[in-house]
């Protein structure tokens, strides 16, 4: 049910990526929906999905971008990566590791998109691109994670119920 | 007899007395004293009228309030309605002016084929600046092909699905135009930027630019039909230190607020990869 899920969640929301998220700058960087959904649903306890989800949006992402060489799913995976160690690590709270993740997950993602174009052949100016886009986006990121947590996490307690011993 | 005459006498004197009054009220001699008899009636029945209106008022004006309520409700609702089909009618006519305008471009230019696409998104990536519209391979879109708007040339098709294709916008820091100064007939390429600039490379220092100058597609490299038309030249940086001197480029394009764009489908773009030559090992 929940890699079902997948699809049309992430679709809708690579949707929105491209339709709105990506005509509201802040500077010339942009929030990144897929990444913040599946870092939240990473850090949900009882999600066992989180590297299918990751994969699934990675290739949406990959497929619709001009990007060389799946960097969104490499970057995805990467992110999932991340999410899985501080979830098992941190425990106690989840919103403190949501913003961490975005943050870092942010930079990562940034930080491959930048070596893929660097190896195509289209060399991008590191300060002027960590300044305009890198770090806007990242706070773009920060002031969604927290509505986007809890929406995946209102998801996650649908989809598995906490069980309740009588 | 006595009695008959005395009658006779009382009604002839009535009647003599009514016969008068009415001549006297024909002949408009009656006038002050209906003044003086009527106007004190009159305002009697003006404030006794006023005042029953008031009570009257008093009466159904809850019932009045309540229909001119729902009265209010039905209107602000059609106001409602009204101004969502202001609205959308003035979209259909800004899309209108937009399609008319690329069918005007069209026609001054016949020698090319188009295809009208809409814009339907743009990459999720904030590093690239590519948007992705609702034509594709179904319409005989294909890798390669420009694209314009009538303000001028946007960019190229850099892949193709069955029914969408991506294209690489000209202010891409990966794109490459090669140009031609309309004045000088140099030739020049624009490149574009992260933060959507376009600047011009590799004019030779023996070029004067003037702010304003024209920029066209020059047909080299075999990517983009030649003279279409690209931006303005607005401003100059110019060293003798340097080989070449760098020129920031104005496009007429509004690439933020692309809708409609027009694909000119009858160019093969040549690729010249294989004749490039490649260093000997």
């Amino acid at each position: 049910m929940a890699i079902l899920l997948a699809f049309p969640l992430l679709g809708i929301l690579v949707m929105l990526q491209t339709v709105v998220a990506s005509r509201l700058p802040l500077l010339y960087g942009t929030a990144d929906l897929v990444l913040l959904a599946l870092t939240a649903w990473g850090l949900q306890e009882r999600v066992e999905t989180a590297w299918i989800w990751a994969f699934i949006g990675g290739v949406m992402v990959s497929f619709v971008s001009g990007l060389p060489f799946f960097t969104p799913l490499i970057g995805y995976l990467l992110v999932t990566a991340l999410t899985r160690y501080l979830r098992r690590r941190v425990w106690q709270t989840p919103i403190l590791v949501m913003f961490l993740a975005t943050f870092v997950g942010t930079l990562i993602l940034h930080g491959l998109s930048l070596a893929a174009l660097e190896l195509a052949g289209d060399p991008y100016p590191l300060g002027e691109s960590l300044r305009l886009i890198t770090l806007p986006s990242a706070l773009l990121n920060l002031l969604l994670a927290l509505p986007v947590y809890a929406f995946i996490n209102d998801i996650a307690r649908w989809l598995y119920p906490v069980e309740v011993e009588i | 007899m006595n009695l008959l005459s005395r009658r006779f006498l009382r009604a002839a004197t009535l009647a003599l007395v009514v016969i008068g009054l009415v001549g006297l009220a024909l002949g408009g001699y009656l006038g002050p004293l209906y003044r003086y008899t009527i106007n004190p009636l009159v305002g009697v029945q003006s404030w006794l009228s006023s005042r029953y209106m008031a009570f009257y008022d008093f009466l159904t004006v809850p019932r009045d309030v309540a229909s001119l309520r729902e009265r209010n409700v039905e209107l602000e609702s059609e106001v409602s309605r009204l101004q969502a089909q202001v609205v959308e009618l003035q979209q259909q006519i800004s899309e209108l002016q937009v399609l008319s305008a690329l069918v005007e471009f069209a026609r001054t230019r016949p020698e090319n084929r188009y295809i009208a696409a809409a814009v339907i998104g743009r990459d999720p990536s904030p590093f690239l600046h590519y948007i992705i519209i609702d034509h594709g391979s179904d319409s005989g879109l294909k890798h390669g092909m420009p694209v314009v708007t009538q303000q001028g040339l946007v960019g190229r098709i850099d892949a193709v699905t069955s029914g969408a294709a991506r294209v690489q916008l000209i202010t891409d820091p990966g794109s490459a135009v090669n140009v031609r100064l309309q004045t000088s007939q140099r030739e020049s390429i624009l490149q574009g930027s992260i933060t959507g600039d376009l600047s011009l490379e590799m004019i030779p220092q023996d070029i004067t630019l003037q702010q304003g100058e024209v920029i066209l597609t020059s047909g080299l490299g075999g990517s983009y039909p030649a003279n279409l038309f690209v931006g303005q030249v607005v401003g100059v940086r110019r060293r003798e230190s340097d080989l070449f001197q760098t020129a920031s480029v104005q496009s007429v394009v509004d690439f933020s607020s692309l809708k409609v764009v027009l694909v000119i489908t009858n160019f093969k773009p040549v690729d010249i990869a294989p004749l490039v030559p490649t260093p000997i090992p």
